[in-house]
């Protein structure tokens, strides 16, 4: 449940569901988020969920706080509704040209790069959000192990497909753009179609992401 | 084949298509866009008698040169913006708010905004444009939108549809005003900022800096100072946020700001202040002042008021 109601700005509902980061807490929102979404509600005009926050942004020519505080406070939100998770798996591949952190990600984990794919690839990644870039999907839990810190300096250019990791989280780069995560990989598979007009990210909040790992031909033949 | 278009001879420094923005696609990362200053939009478009929504080009700074092949055509200009008008024969100085008849041949040359950042070029017609999401706006960093989601370049050829010539010139008396002071409200991260850091904030200038764009508004000048965390755990923005890093100068989120950050928010511009705010150029001083939500809404109301009057009065 949302443990408070504050406005951010004259124009936005603040939704804290606390501190934690952790998937039970996420589910909160990304239920409360899928809910509000279905009520269409005057005046809304956007609502971004993250971790552990919710953010109604509404239309103050409409309406106002306190109304649309009001409503969401009197929402019916099943709790135990069903997420309805889609799964998915992202064909990746490791060669050298897109595995450009796993010798950084070696030395600071003290893993060998071996046991680092075999971990990452038998995971379930669980979509805790989506954005920062178009698309961009936070897919969590890294094991303990496996969690290391951002680049000191970040690159420039990310190359699209990229596939990173920072401390629980991967992500994968939607398009091109700076960005410091460690880089293990690349997928050709298209995450965001911004030609789309309905569902233009592949990966939504509340989705099941697993990795498979793809040779190097397979991934040349891929769009093909 | 296109008989009426506009090809661009310079293409200005940040030339867009905008319109009122795509709502509702945040949660996966696309921001509202939108024109910057949606009050002089919303003039240029009641101009030359479009709807309201109606998508325009915005210029920064150096606006575009444009060549007009085509049927007898309206143009309104809107901001504070220094444009001329040229033909094989005459030279005009144009004035904002205000139409012109554009005729086969001319060229439009829009010179530079005035000790402002944006203007706005209407059309008494329509750009042949895109709408994705339904919305033309362009953001250029998602190459999202109309022009495939780029700004102009030179050389490009500007299509036009369902040309409509207005009969009488219209004109609307309004001057743009500054301001120096921007009110806010108290962010959600107020807390932890020290009371120095606080003070600072309310107390000291800053200065707009030259990392300013359609994404952000970089200030310098003062230091605030965190007792807290520099960083929160990633969480949605919206426009007009303020974060503050951890090297303590302010960052404003403008249309194009990414939709999750993961700084503190000290404070949120209300929205009655927004139009102005992003006309400032870099160098300008400012201060922010603390208003209470009930008072962000009524001036909001009056602002809101004072737009609908202007376009009333075209």
């Amino acid at each position: 449940m949302i443990k408070n109601i504050s406005n951010l700005g004259d124009a936005a509902l603040y939704c804290d569901f606390g501190k934690d980061v952790n998937k039970d807490t996420n589910t909160k929102v990304i239920k409360y988020f899928k809910s509000i979404k279905k009520e269409n509600i005057l005046g809304i005009d956007n609502l971004t969920p993250s971790y552990n926050k919710l953010i109604v942004s509404f239309d103050l020519k409409k309406t106002n706080y306190q109304n649309i505080k009001k409503l969401i406070e009197n929402l019916n939100i099943d709790i135990n509704d069903d997420l309805k998770n889609k799964k998915i798996e992202v064909p990746i591949c490791i060669d050298d040209d897109f595995s450009l952190d796993i010798k950084r990600l070696e030395q600071h984990l003290k893993i060998s790069r071996e046991k680092i794919y075999e971990n990452f690839f038998s995971k379930e990644f669980f979509c805790y959000m989506t954005g920062f870039i178009a698309g961009m999907p936070f897919l969590g839990d890294l094991d303990f192990n496996m969690r290391a810190k951002r680049l000191e300096t970040p690159r420039v250019k990310v190359p699209k497909g990229s596939v990173g990791l920072t401390e629980q989280f991967a992500n994968i780069y939607t398009f091109e753009s700076p960005g410091g995560w460690n880089i293990i990989g690349n997928t050709p598979l298209n995450i965001f179609n911004n030609s789309k007009e309905t569902e233009p990210n592949l990966i939504n909040p509340g989705d099941l992401v697993t990795f498979k790992e793809i040779t190097i031909n397979e991934y040349r033949n891929y769009n093909v | 084949m296109y008989k009426n278009f506009f090809q661009i001879i310079r293409a200005g420094i940040n030339t867009t298509f905008q319109d009122q923005g795509r709502k509702n696609l945040n949660h996966i990362g696309i921001p509202f866009s939108g024109a910057m200053d949606n009050r002089n939009y919303l003039i240029a478009n009641k101009l030359v008698g479009n709807d309201l929504n109606s998508p325009v080009l915005e210029f920064a700074y150096q606006g575009p040169l444009l060549k007009y092949s085509g049927k007898r055509i309206n143009i309104a200009i809107t901001g504070d913006v220094n444009f001329t008008i040229k033909n094989n024969n005459t030279l005009i100085n144009g004035n904002c708010y205000q139409t012109y008849l554009l005729e086969h041949g001319d060229e439009l040359d829009i010179i530079s905004t005035n000790k402002s950042v944006y203007g706005y070029l209407s059309i008494s017609g329509k750009f042949d444009l895109k709408y994705q999401w339904l919305s033309c706006s362009v953001n250029t960093k998602a190459n999202i939108g109309a022009n495939e989601g780029k700004k102009l370049e030179i050389n490009q050829k500007i299509n036009l549809l369902n040309i409509n010539q207005i009969l009488n010139n219209k004109t609307l008396n309004y001057l743009n005003t500054k301001i120096e002071n921007i009110r806010v409200i108290k962010g959600t991260n107020f807390d932890y900022f020290s009371e120095a850091g606080k003070k600072t904030f309310f107390e000291n200038e800053f200065i707009i800096s030259k990392l300013t764009d359609r994404m952000g508004m970089r200030l310098e000048g003062s230091k605030i100072e965190n007792l807290v965390d520099t960083n929160i755990k990633s969480e949605g923005l919206i426009k007009g946020v303020i974060q503050v890093p951890a090297d303590g100068n302010p960052i404003i989120m403008l249309s194009d700001h990414g939709t999750i950050g993961g700084y503190p928010k000290i404070g949120v511009v209300i929205s009655a202040d927004y139009d102005k705010l992003v006309q400032l150029t870099p160098g300008s001083k400012i201060k922010f002042k603390e208003v209470e939500l009930s008072s962000a809404e009524t001036l909001f109301k009056l602002y809101e008021l004072e737009t609908q009057n202007l376009i009333s009065q075209i």
